[in-house]
């Protein structure tokens, strides 16, 4: 059956009607087999006249095909009343002709079987309800109750093999409902008549808490998702949930969103977290990931985005007035609705309507950014696969519609190794951590980034501290017992101030016994200067005596020679020469 | 009982070898033991087919005791006579 499938798929595509119900067409790849009859089944209270009238109701109102809806079990105005829960007005719709209701009474005990007969009177009663509004959707809700009120089971189904033809003769689009049976999927065997596609609905309870589900067993001459896929039941009605997305091949971005610490941003070398990326924080109690997330939030809504804040511990108006003393006033988003709460006790109801509700809010309030708080407290409604499944889901989800989400988890084993935090460390694109630090009997938060895909991070555990006007992070010191944190890390630093001052009276006193040094040096170098000029003078006294010396000789020469040529000398020349 | 008047609804579609053999039957019932104090009315629902919601019919062909109460259906060809005189209450179960 399954390679008729596959081939028949590939041949030619299946005519597809929509359903309109969310979710549904997605894993149905378009919607029911046009003109065929689709088996959905399911034991009682799990939502198959709900689900088939849902059909009709939207066929007629989002596609303009007319629907008949055949009830076995409810009356007209009792159906109109059970659904008018959802929204749906039943009657208006059938005064506009776009709906019809026909209740049929099968009831043994009017009837008394004489001979032979068929079924042609409801023959006759669906053809001329289709013909009368053009109907395209039939919906036979649960046909098995003609096998209540008739004995002749022979008639019965070869009057329903011939119901089938004639539905596919009419070409509408049809929903049979049967009841699950023991060992079958109907307790009748309507899977034989009906071998298009079998949706089976189902509603279990694990651990107190119900989730209902739904799944395709068959659907001929077409692909389709082949899990369980869990549905949520209420006032918008039903939404399906296509969980898991086939493929990863989503979209990313290279924009980056702030944290709202700065400090942090900067031990990012991108300065933020990638859009659309996932964020986990992780730390034992007490260690102020509410805190985180919330400052995250005030970020968001700081650049005028939208966040949406689902609380899983506190209520909204717990967080607001706490995180005033941090100095974030988150009461003003919120008025500015830029800001949502979704508070919700875990065990409100299973994982997956959790996953669906969230899915609807997300849908709803188109956030830029998500924020789960904590992740953890889930925990209490499912089992450790199945928080991380849905949680492999909801991220693939906000994936997909480019929202960043952060998570907060808490981690109850303070080695950071061995703690798995739901096993969704691998999936998360960055991982923040904050650790107790505990020194020198006090307690301090050390913060640090295990992961940040795509960009560098700092390696460096820092101080992370929760202040009046909101967190901050500090490099913390590293001394010999390990980091410093808190008082200890101000006595280091004290410490070091005092250290710094010392050195520089060392240094200046160092400076100063220089200056003296040179002075001395310099008034040595004055006297040194001084004793060489006196004995340069005196050599230079010797050498100008020479000099004139020798230039008198010269000219008592040359006053000689004149006089040896017979001039006649004054007395003075005379008297000079004798001195010589 | 055998003082009130009885009112019958037979529903057929076209004229098929059931509805002929139950309106034969049902007939011959009727002089036998409602002589005078009936009155038989014979739907087509192939011509008349917004008529079958009114008196829930499933099964061609359908005889409807409207009157007297309480109103009764019997399917089939009519074909088990004690059955049809049962269902229309003319003669109790023994």
């Amino acid at each position: 059956m399954i390679d008729q499938t596959n081939f028949t798929g590939q041949m030619s595509t299946l005519p597809k009607t929509p359903t309109g119900i969310t979710g549904l067409d997605e894993i149905t790849m378009g919607g029911f087999p046009s003109g065929r009859p689709t088996l959905i089944c399911g034991s009682a209270g799990c939502g198959k006249t709900l689900f088939s009238l849902e059909f009709i109701v939207r066929g007629a109102l989002q596609f303009d095909e007319p629907g008949v809806f055949i009830a076995f079990e409810e009356k007209a105005n009792e159906l109109a009343t059970n659904v008018a829960s959802l929204g749906f007005d039943l009657n208006k719709l059938q005064e506009e002709k776009k709906i019809k209701i026909d209740y049929i009474h099968v009831d043994k005990s009017e009837i008394e079987e004489t001979g032979e007969y068929d079924l042609e009177g409801l023959f006759i009663r669906l053809g001329y309800a289709i013909d009368s509004i053009g109907a395209k959707r039939v919906v036979l809700d649960t046909i098995e109750n003609l096998f209540a009120g008739l004995s002749n089971q022979a008639v019965l189904r070869a009057e329903l093999r011939r119901l089938f033809q004639f539905l596919k003769n009419k070409g509408v689009t049809a929903i049979i409902t049967g009841e699950r049976g023991e060992s079958s999927l109907t307790r009748q065997g309507l899977e034989e008549y009906v071998s298009d596609c079998v949706i089976l609905l189902d509603h279990r309870i694990i651990n107190q808490i119900s989730t209902r589900r739904l799944r395709i067993v068959k659907y001929r001459g077409s692909v389709h998702g082949t899990n369980e896929y869990p549905f949520l039941i209420d006032e918008e009605g039903i939404s399906v949930l296509p969980v898991t997305s086939l493929q990863l091949n989503k979209e990313v971005s290279t924009n980056v969103v702030s944290s709202g610490i700065s400090t942090l941003d900067s031990m990012m070398s991108k300065g933020g977290f990638y859009q659309g990326s996932s964020i986990l924080v992780s730390g034992t109690a007490g260690t102020g990931k509410t805190s985180i997330a919330a400052t995250f939030a005030d970020a968001t809504c700081k650049r005028k985005d939208r966040c949406l804040y689902f609380a899983f511990e506190e209520s909204p108006n717990q967080i607001i007035r706490n995180m005033g003393s941090i100095g974030l006033n988150l009461q003003n988003h919120i008025n500015d609705g830029l800001l949502q709460f979704h508070a919700a006790r875990p065990t409100l109801y299973g994982l997956e309507m959790h996953l669906v509700a969230i899915h609807k809010a997300i849908r709803k309030f188109k956030p830029q950014v998500v924020i789960l708080d904590p992740i953890t407290n889930l925990i209490t409604v499912g089992t450790v696969s199945d928080v991380k499944s849905m949680l492999v889901r909801l991220i693939d989800f906000l994936q997909e519609e480019q929202i960043t989400v952060m998570f907060t988890a808490l981690t109850l084993n303070t080695i950071v190794n061995e703690q798995t935090d739901e096993g969704v460390s691998s999936l998360v694109d960055a991982w923040l951590l904050i650790k107790d630090i505990e020194l020198n009997g006090e307690r301090n938060r050390g913060l640090y980034i295990m992961k940040s895909r795509g960009m560098q991070h700092s390696n460096q555990i820092r101080e992370f501290v929760i202040t009046n006007d909101g967190l901050d992070l500090i490099d913390v010191y590293l001394g010999p017992d390990g980091v410093l944190t808190g008082s200890a890390r101000e006595a280091q630093m004290l410490l070091e101030e005092t250290g710094e001052v010392l050195h520089t009276h060392a240094i200046s006193r160092k400076d100063r016994e220089l200056l003296r040094k040179r002075k001395v040096l310099e008034a040595k170098i004055d006297s040194l200067q001084t004793e060489y000029e006196s004995t340069e003078e005196e050599l230079n006294k010797v050498y100008i005596e020479e000099e004139i010396k020798k230039g008198v000789m010269q000219q008592t020469r040359n006053k000689m020679t004149e006089i040896r040529r017979g001039h006649s000398t004054p007395d003075k020349n005379t008297k000079a020469d004798k001195k010589e | 009982m055998e003082e009130e008047q009885y009112e019958l609804r037979l529903y057929v579609a076209g004229k098929t070898q059931k509805s002929v053999t139950a309106l034969h039957n049902l007939k011959t019932y009727c002089e036998e033991h409602l002589l005078g104090k009936y009155t038989l009315e014979v739907i087509d629902l192939l011509e008349h087919p917004q008529l079958a919601e009114g008196d829930q019919i499933l099964a061609i062909p359908t005889l409807v005791k409207k009157v007297p109460d309480p109103v009764r259906k019997i399917i089939g060809d009519l074909s088990n006579k004690e059955k049809v005189l049962v269902g229309l209450d003319i003669r109790t179960k023994s």
